[in-house]
């Protein structure tokens, strides 16, 4: 481990809720698992909690590592530790994984006791609004009656504005960071072409892989390689890959020559080996129906008319999956409602990516942010 | 921390428990100030992320923006107070600015260097050249000053655009004023500062 470890050892836990939880598609889910990490303590009137919000991919393992060995820490360790923006030596910080996800809380993997098998394709569509009722539920539990903050990137972002809404008693700090009110045309689209990747693998089986003992590998890596080229920027793929090659003569044949073919087999590989299919799945559709403003007629300013929490939105300005232009529909709407807001808009060359990166001016504000009064 | 002169005449113009919108907020010195001792609910403006992150960790409320783009991301008479102090010379479209904030603010507060002021004209008699004083130090090619106005100059416009004065006080570089300052205002004041309104 690195001198500077973080937040260092950790260890995932797991909360089990008896207490049905009805769905917004109708359905219920009789009981549940979420998996969850802690960071830091909470203080005795617990007012220093910190909800984080994992995005498509992420799961609740935000910081640390599980053993000295470990590789790679948490997603968003470089912003979560002991003076780190999210400073743990002043905050509770939780990160859980999301319902419907495959890091430990239950999803389409986990077994369904109506039938012992794997809930497959069987598993409920969830929505963010069934996320964050889910994660009320483990507020509650955990003693926490209101959040400092809830913070998000991406799908994560979506998580916190819907929290505002939903609980604008409950949370003081809302961060929403490289998010969008709702997905564009072009945004439902490339999660289309992940789903049909995946849905069309031989080996999807009908979402029943699992009891077949297979791995919708193909779609799934595909599905994974386009989502990291709307994660980068074009000057930022140019930047890091360019057109450099692993040889220098051209071989004229399908082997990986190039270095952002590399990058992206690379990519894919790895996320068949850590995630589930039917998660990515039930991820995408969450992200294609976030539209909180649907249910005020349309008008997001309305729809926001509830919140109370003190918001920060950012965006980068390479980030073209959720562009600038889609977090300044969010702040004009919270500014319509006078709600106290700030809007950030970082440059930088790394695209969607961006919001997990430890840039200077990003972080600078992340921490004055959480730490000015609310 | 004693408050800057300008900053002291403005926030006196400002009522306490009032909505404001500071354009050009720079680090949010003036916002600070009325937001604690005025109470007023504050938002700032300011193209610099540097800047605006400083207005974050003061805990202010600031929207990144580009004043060059208007105020679209504000409604109709959103805010009691506009205010743009020694910003007004700087942007491209002054008179579309100009009308936005009269739209969006109940009152709009509004300062800029005076060009009819007589340093700068000798300037230009005697020495044949672009005037470089205390108050517009930068040459010709570089300054950020590329709307520079006079006194009777943003008062035709006010006129054109059908934006009335509501006050006029003119101060020097310290933001002193005396009464031959207000007696002849494009010639001896070197800072304008103006409330003005719609219609």
């Amino acid at each position: 481990m690195p001198m500077d470890d973080g937040v260092g050892l950790v260890q995932a836990q797991t909360l089990h809720f008896d207490q049905p939880l009805s769905l917004e598609c109708d359905a219920t889910l009789p009981a549940y698992d979420l998996a969850y990490e802690t960071y830091g303590s909470l203080n005795a009137d617990a007012s220093n909690a910190i909800l984080i919000c994992h995005a498509l991919s992420g799961d609740h393992h935000a910081a640390g590592r599980y053993s000295p060995e470990d590789r790679k820490p948490g997603w968003w360790d470089n912003c979560i530790g002991p003076g780190r923006p999210i400073d743990t030596n002043r905050y509770f910080v939780v990160c859980s994984n999301n319902l419907g996800g495959c890091g430990g809380s239950t999803g389409p993997a986990s077994t369904n006791p109506a039938t012992s098998r794997p809930w497959g394709p069987d598993f409920p569509m969830v929505t963010v609004g069934d996320w964050v009722r889910s994660q009320a539920r483990l507020a509650a539990a955990l003693g926490i009656s209101c959040w400092h903050a809830v913070i998000g990137g991406s799908l994560g972002g979506m998580q916190a504005l819907e929290w505002s809404i939903r609980y604008p008693d409950r949370i003081r700090r809302a961060v929403v960071v490289a998010a969008a009110p709702k997905l564009s045309a072009q945004n439902i689209a490339f999660n289309e072409i992940a789903r049909h990747a995946i849905r069309s693998d031989p080996r999807f089986h009908d979402g029943r892989y699992l009891e077949h003992d297979a791995v919708p590998g193909v779609g799934l890596r595909l599905a994974r390689m386009l989502g990291h080229i709307t994660y980068l920027s074009d000057d930022g793929m140019r930047a890091r890959f360019g057109r450099d090659r692993r040889a220098d003569q051209a071989r004229f044949n399908f082997d990986v020559e190039f270095e952002i073919e590399s990058y992206l087999r690379y990519q894919g590989e790895s996320f068949v080996n850590r995630f589930d299919a039917n998660t990515y799945l039930l991820m995408t559709k969450a992200l294609d129906y976030f539209d909180p403003a649907q249910a005020a007629g349309d008008d997001l300013a309305a729809a926001l008319a509830p919140a109370s929490a003190r918001f920060l939105v950012v965006a980068f300005s390479s980030d073209w999956r959720f562009s600038p232009k889609r977090s300044r529909e969010i702040v004009q709407a919270l500014l319509a409602n006078k709600k106290q807001v700030s809007y950030l808009e970082i440059e930088s060359d790394f695209g969607h990516d961006a919001f997990l990166m430890p840039i200077p001016l990003y972080h600078r504000a992340l921490s004055g942010f959480l730490e000015a009064p609310a | 921390m004693s408050l800057r002169a300008d900053l002291a005449l403005m926030s006196r113009w400002i009522e306490p428990e009032s909505s404001l919108l500071d354009l050009g907020c720079g680090d949010g010195v003036l916002l600070d100030t009325l937001t604690r001792h005025r109470e007023v609910v504050g938002f700032g403006v300011e193209l610099d992320a540097e800047l605006v992150a400083s207005c974050i960790e003061r805990g202010l409320n600031v929207i990144q923006r580009d004043l060059d783009e208007g105020l679209s991301d504000f409604g109709d008479g959103a805010f009691d107070y506009v205010v743009m102090t020694q910003a007004l010379q700087a942007v491209p479209h002054p008179h579309r600015l100009l009308r936005d904030m009269v739209r969006v603010g109940r009152e709009a507060i509004i300062t800029f260097p005076n060009f009819g002021h007589w340093r700068t004209r000798w300037a230009l008699i005697a020495g044949g050249r672009m005037p470089m004083t205390e108050a517009l130090p930068h040459p010709w090619y570089s300054t950020p000053n590329v709307r520079l106005c006079t006194v009777r100059d943003f008062e035709a416009l006010c006129q054109e655009e059908q934006v009335t004065i509501v006050e006029r006080v003119m101060v020097d570089q310290r933001h002193r004023s005396n009464a031959m300052m207000q007696r002849l205002p494009n010639l001896l004041g070197e800072i304008a500062v103006y409330r003005v309104s719609a219609g």
